[in-house]
């Protein structure tokens, strides 16, 4: 089980750029271990010079969003490799929601794994929060609202967003989809065994035992 | 009257366990390919939750992605590595998986070997922690790149719970001039279609310029399907594959060799087949490609100028292409041909065959890599490797003043040692040239393995026509 999802209540940060890619979430130098420090590598680059100081101007240095749990994003976020660590350095960042017109494939995948809302939303509504946040950091504070499919700023701004059903239960839910395949391990055996009947040659090809490696 | 299915289709339908509301499906994997910098957390999950392995002997493991390159390299040849390539070891160990480490004669990147041992094959399905794992779309079998959860999800199930994409096919009308590659093709049409075109869908390459390519080429245009924003990218079986997969260690043998071929035979898509998006490119006008910006839309012909974002209505897409100009170093209307290199890269799971391999040595025979540029070759594998010392490559590759190193995925993906200097210019048969790929401050210029080689030997990009001759 993980912890369920419902809400999402905290600053929403703006960073309205398109493609940004896996590499620029986090750089491959954060993969080199089980043990790096995945908050300190998430957008490295930008948030990073190269003596390691701050880079003030980029939005996750900047008060509030330094403690954003909402990252307002541009279209095909999250391209590029498969690296999970992507939304792990998010998480450990603090971000429990990216808002973008559109997701990379995999990207929107390894989000709802991790019990993160990949909330696909309307270009123009999201151009207009992201507008309204960068004009008034002060007010950045953002809800979001999984049963209603809401995202609400104050009293002034309303928004929908689109998740498919079947993932917003399993976030609601917390399920663990390991444990939700397994419960079709009869179906998945008969599968296994119809196909070894009828594509024997398949299976001989790499029994250990079958052929001299 | 139904139409009948697309090669993808074909392959899908076969591997259904179950279907679910929302377009999802439960599809059963053939092949499961694990390499150490994805997989270390899914087997600690398992471990938390008490899970076995379902299938160890359809998985295999390799180590590609952190290990050193040195010529005469030990685990400890990365020290930085070594907590990844132990525990990727000791997890295939414990749980009876085939493990080819670095000692090992089949070792190499995960989309290199796949192919080459007959572990990938058409109409199966092959999971991998890798995005580019649709390279084995070269086969017609249906690669398809993970995170660390499905990894785990792979392991405990032997299956992906996925959403069923939509069809795509893109035919490659007409013959590839000489001198252009495979890769060339590949990225003409990122050029053409955009970075998020195959978002949601599988895509089929097809048409003559496609029939007419070898199977490492045809790996070459598969692999890049993620830079189209595809997961799944495939091309049918015909003769040539058979052909390529007949006698490799995994693959049939004897009376189930004949079992298989034929089922292989019927696997291409109806000529009735409809695609839910269908697109064409000519291949006859394609120049040799380079990329000139931060994605792997921004490419051009080398005898192109790099274009003015001035002229680009759309003003997001004027703020990126000037951002990766200026990150770059270049300006608007300069010529991509004479551009000085650092450093050349041949390799990847791109590029890194014995065919791109000896494109490269063709032009670098005889020739002398330029004082100043550090030009690299790294085989895709230790079988590549082998294969390329037999015919004499790496003396070639020597006597021009390459380095010859030992596989892995090396400066691709650049979590090993082997960097770009920050701020240097690299021009990388690899398929990322995002920011910073190839090391802080890097400036990756992607083509194919004559170009990089063309490079090379001229320290400044130019037209391997001009050389080849």
């Amino acid at each position: 089980m993980r912890a369920p999802l419902a809400r999402v209540t905290g600053v929403a940060a703006p960073l309205p750029l398109t493609n940004v890619n896996t590499d620029a979430i986090i750089p491959s130098v954060y993969l080199r271990s089980e043990s790096s420090d995945l908050a300190r590598g998430l957008f490295a680059r930008w948030r990073f010079d190269e003596t390691g100081a701050e880079r003030p101007e980029f939005v996750l240095n900047r008060p509030p969003f330094r403690r954003a749990a909402i990252l307002l994003a541009g279209e095909n976020f999250g391209c590029g490799s498969s690296r999970e660590a992507a939304v792990w350095a998010l998480q450990r960042f603090g971000i429990k929601c990216v808002v973008a017109p559109s997701f990379a494939d995999i990207f929107y995948e390894n989000a709802f794994r991790n019990g993160m809302l990949a909330a696909i939303a309307d270009q123009a509504e999201l151009a207009a929060l992201i507008a309204a946040v960068e004009a008034a950091p002060e007010d950045a504070q953002v809800d979001i609202d999984l049963e209603k499919g809401l995202i609400v700023r104050g009293n002034a701004l309303r928004m929908g967003f689109s998740v498919p059903a079947f993932r917003r239960e399993a976030l609601m839910r917390g399920d663990d989809e390991i444990a939700s395949t397994l419960r079709h391990a009869k179906d998945i055996a008969a599968h296994a065994a119809a196909d070894r009947a009828r594509r024997g040659w398949l299976y001989r090809a790499i029994a250990p035992e079958g052929k001299s490696e | 009257m139904t139409r009948g299915s697309t090669l993808f289709e074909k392959v899908w339908n076969a591997h259904v366990v179950k279907r679910f509301d929302g377009d999802r499906d439960l599809i059963f994997v053939d092949r499961h390919i694990l390499q150490e910098t994805t997989c270390a957390p899914a087997f600690a999950g398992l471990e938390r939750a008490g899970r076995p392995v379902a299938h160890p002997e359809l998985t295999l493991a390799t180590q590609d992605h952190i290990v050193s390159t040195e010529p005469d390299r030990t685990e400890a040849s990365n020290p930085e590595g070594l907590e990844l390539m132990r525990l990727m070891r000791a997890n295939a160990q414990a749980h009876g998986i085939r493990h080819y480490g670095i000692e090992d004669t089949r070792q190499g990147i995960v989309h290199v070997i796949g192919p080459e041992l007959g572990a990938a094959l058409p109409g199966t399905v092959l999971a991998c922690g890798d995005s580019h794992t649709s390279t084995v779309g070269g086969l017609g079998a249906l690669g398809i790149g993970v995170g660390t959860s499905e990894v785990e999800h792979v392991l405990a199930t032997q299956t992906l719970l996925l959403q069923r994409p939509k069809t795509m096919r893109i035919r490659f009308e007409g013959g590839k001039a000489p001198g252009v590659s495979a890769k060339d093709l590949i990225l003409a049409a990122i050029g053409r279609f955009g970075i998020a075109a195959g978002r949601s869908h599988a895509i089929e390459y097809a048409g003559p310029a496609i029939r007419a390519l070898g199977i490492e080429e045809r790996l070459t245009v598969c692999n890049m399907s993620i830079e189209l924003g595809a997961r799944l990218g495939l091309i049918a079986p015909d003769d040539t594959t058979l052909a390529y997969l007949a006698g490799r260690p995994f693959a049939p043998s004897g009376a189930d060799w004949e079992l298989a071929a034929a089922e292989w035979r019927a696997l291409a898509s109806a000529a009735d087949a409809v695609f839910e998006r269908d697109l064409a490119i000519d291949c006859a006008p394609i120049a040799p490609q380079v990329t000139w910006g931060t994605t792997q839309e921004d490419v051009i012909g080398v005898d192109q100028r790099i274009p003015d974002p001035a002229t680009l209505a759309d003003p997001e897409r004027r703020r990126r292409s000037a951002a990766a100009l200026r990150y770059m170093g270049l300006a608007p209307g300069d010529a991509i041909e004479g551009l000085r290199v650092d450093v050349v890269f041949v390799g990847s799971c791109t590029n890194g065959r014995l065919s791109d391999l000896e494109a490269a040595a063709a032009i670098a025979r005889g020739r002398k890599v330029k004082a100043d540029v550090r030009a690299v070759v790294v085989p895709g594998s230790a079988s590549v490797k082998r294969a390329a010392e037999a015919k004499g490559l790496d003396r070639v590759f020597r006597e021009a003043g390459f380095e010859w190193r030992s596989p892995g995925c090396s400066m691709c993906v650049s979590i090993n040692q082997d960097v770009v200097p920050p701020g240097a210019r690299c021009l990388a048969t690899t398929n990322r040239n995002f920011e910073g790929r190839q090391g802080p401050g890097s400036r990756t210029h992607l083509a194919s393995p004559a170009m990089a080689a063309a490079a090379a030997v001229n320290g400044a990009i130019v037209d391997v026509r001009k050389l080849a001759s």
